[in-house]
């Protein structure tokens, strides 16, 4: 941080046009090349990942030469891992137990974000520094009593218990960052729908949902990666791989044995990473949005 | 809130009705039912799914290991004798501290560089960089793995063309304990840098023009006028990844899954063994508990300051 500011205080004030010139150039490349460095280390991993993805075994397991160039490319792994019926299950179980957290979140967060910003009751103060405290309690807290609590109710080995459990990942981020974004909304636009008669859903419904949607696209992509992402609850809570979503299937049953193919494995990981990437491709404001949210707004 | 008074004042009216409305059209429509109904599914999951659970890990870690009789704080006590936990809690500290400073000079150091180019560029830079932060952690850190894999590093491999003997990542307990470190700090370090960007970008310029009006140097820009009104999202972001750092279960489950020699546990993979692997859940649940007391202090920070920083936008 201090690599811009030394060359500046070693002038004070008495700068010439010339030399500000030259320090703004000297400021831009030291810039230039520290991003280079940062995003060259940043996207070498998967880099790397895709490298492998693309080599045979045998490439894979020939020690001598660069490993970061792949010399025969081949498509063998994908195809290979695409066609590994347990890998499109954890694929489709991912989509199931997400889709359906995102469509739990949404619905509970929303309307309760809706109450806490717009209407004060009693106690509503206290519920929204509540669902900020909840939002700092780690899953890493709860799996061992969540555990037994899934295991009571027959749900584990199911994805029914992870859609149950998932919702305390997302619920309280996407109710508090809803508030924020409800909060922002004047108090005109209020006033105009009860002139025209509307009751306090159909405000939400015709108002405060149309006018909050990038705080909502928001919310939903924070739900979806986060469901995605998902790992301590079913490393827990899943043992039977035909259950499994796709981030602890990937890295427990694709490895197998001393031998690793890492290809196909490197491929998997690849392929079940790519949901959250295409949507963050897409959607990046929204997805920077949502991610900074939660400590500007509040 | 004077407009919320009015409007619970005036919606019976507001509405066309021809019937005077019963009792219990008149509660349904009451301001304080419908927060409620519209609060009750979050009430449920905060109640149902954090706070009983949370309670239950409390009796939970009270019990025997076959769960049948009340052994009060043994489990503790069992646990702070054991060498190996004590070495728990010591490397979870070094990890979650050393993580979180990196990350954090790292992140500013990033948000800094990207705030000084052209803005044309930096949405594409800012792309790239965030990407270690989009794929899921449990992935990335596979891909990590097979980077340090002790025969066919690819890392080993870049270090020998600068003639640097190959290190053994994974298999020495400072090497392994580095390398979780790495990995962490590659996946957070982004969060870091994206916040304090959106901090950056919020500082009036008016504050800069003074500043220079005065003679300041670079450094006493940055000291005077850049960190004062950035301190508050640096203590947040700073108190919230140490908390999720802390916490972290999934790269060390995936590196080392502990090893080598129980040498890189921190709490929470230490809990998933004791707890689900071994089958000890009062223990396991005693171990996560030991997170407790220090995540509290940390949120009552956090807490304290969003509601300064609430204060200062003049919410």
């Amino acid at each position: 941080m201090s690599a811009t500011a030394a060359p500046r205080a070693a002038h004070g004030i008495f700068h010439k046009a010339g030399s500000l010139r030259a320090e703004r150039r000297w400021a831009l490349w030291s810039a230039y090349v520290s991003l280079i460095i940062a995003a060259i280390v940043m996207l070498a991993p998967p880099f790397y990942m895709l490298i492998t993805a693309l080599k045979t075994s045998a490439e894979i397991a020939d020690l001598g030469g660069n490993p970061w160039i792949v010399r025969s490319p081949t498509l063998e792994n994908f195809a290979a891992i695409l066609g590994n019926e347990m890998f499109r299950g954890f694929f489709w179980n991912s989509i199931q137990v997400t889709v359906l957290v995102v469509i739990v979140t949404m619905l509970i967060s929303v309307p309760a974000a809706f109450a806490l910003s717009r209407m004060r009751f009693w106690g509503s103060q206290w519920l929204a520094t509540g669902v900020f405290l909840t939002y700092l309690v780690p899953d890493t807290l709860l799996f061992i009593p969540l555990y037994q609590i899934v295991g009571g109710l027959g749900l584990l080995n199911s994805t029914w218990g992870l859609v149950l459990v998932y919702p305390t990942l997302t619920v309280p981020f996407c109710t508090w960052i809803m508030i924020g974004y409800f909060a922002s909304i004047p108090k005109e636009l209020d006033e105009a729908a009860l002139i025209d008669g509307a009751g306090w859903l159909q405000m939400l419904w015709r108002i405060f949902i149309p006018v909050a949607l990038p705080g909502i696209i928001a919310a939903t992509i924070f739900a979806f990666t986060v469901s995605w992402a998902a790992f301590v609850y079913p490393t827990a809570f899943i043992t039977r791989p035909d259950e499994m979503p796709l981030t602890i299937g990937v890295v427990s049953q694709l490895i197998r044995g001393d031998t690793f193919a890492w290809g196909q494995l490197m491929a998997g990981a690849l392929l079940a990473a790519l949901p959250p990437v295409v949507v963050y491709a897409f959607l990046m404001d929204y997805y920077v949005a949502g991610l900074t949210a939660g400590a500007t707004k509040g | 809130m004077a407009s919320d008074a009015t409007i619970a004042r005036n919606a019976p009216t507001v509405a066309p009705r021809a019937a005077p409305p019963t009792t219990l059209q008149k509660m349904a429509r009451r301001r304080s039912t419908v927060a409620f109904l519209l609060t009750l599914p979050l009430l449920g999951v905060i109640g149902g799914l954090v706070a009983w659970p949370a309670a239950y890990a409390i009796y939970l870690s009270t019990l025997n290991r076959r769960m049948t009789a009340f052994i009060g704080l043994e489990n503790y006590a069992i646990l702070l004798d054991n060498d190996t936990f004590r070495m728990v809690i010591w490397q979870s500290c070094f990890f979650a501290i050393t993580a979180v400073i990196l990350k954090a000079l790292i992140g500013f150091w990033l948000a800094h560089m990207l705030h000084h180019i052209p803005t044309k560029g930096q949405r594409i830079w800012r792309g790239m960089l965030l990407v270690p932060w989009v794929i899921p952690p449990a992935l990335s850190t596979l891909g990590w793995w097979w980077m340090f894999e002790p025969s066919y590093s690819s890392i080993n491999w870049l270090l020998s063309v600068f003639s640097v003997p190959p290190v053994p990542w994974l298999g020495e307990k400072w090497w392994a304990r580095i390398s979780v470190i790495i990995v962490n700090v590659w996946y957070g370090a982004p969060f870091f840098m994206i916040m304090y960007l959106a901090a950056l970008k919020s500082v009036p310029d008016q504050l800069y023009e003074a500043a220079d009006i005065d003679g300041a140097t670079g450094w006493q820009r940055l000291r005077y006028v850049t960190l004062p009104m950035m301190r508050n999202i640096i203590s947040i972001t700073v108190l919230f990844s140490l908390i999720v750092t802390f916490a972290n279960y999934d790269i060390v489950r995936v590196l080392t899954n502990g090893g080598p020699r129980d040498l890189t546990h921190v709490f929470a993979s230490y809990a998933f063994q004791v707890g689900v692997l071994s089958g000890n859940i009062p223990r396991g649940a005693a171990v996560s508990l030991f997170m407790f007391p220090l995540l509290a202090v940390i949120a009552y920070f956090v807490l304290r300051g969003i509601n300064q920083r609430t204060k200062e936008i003049g919410a």
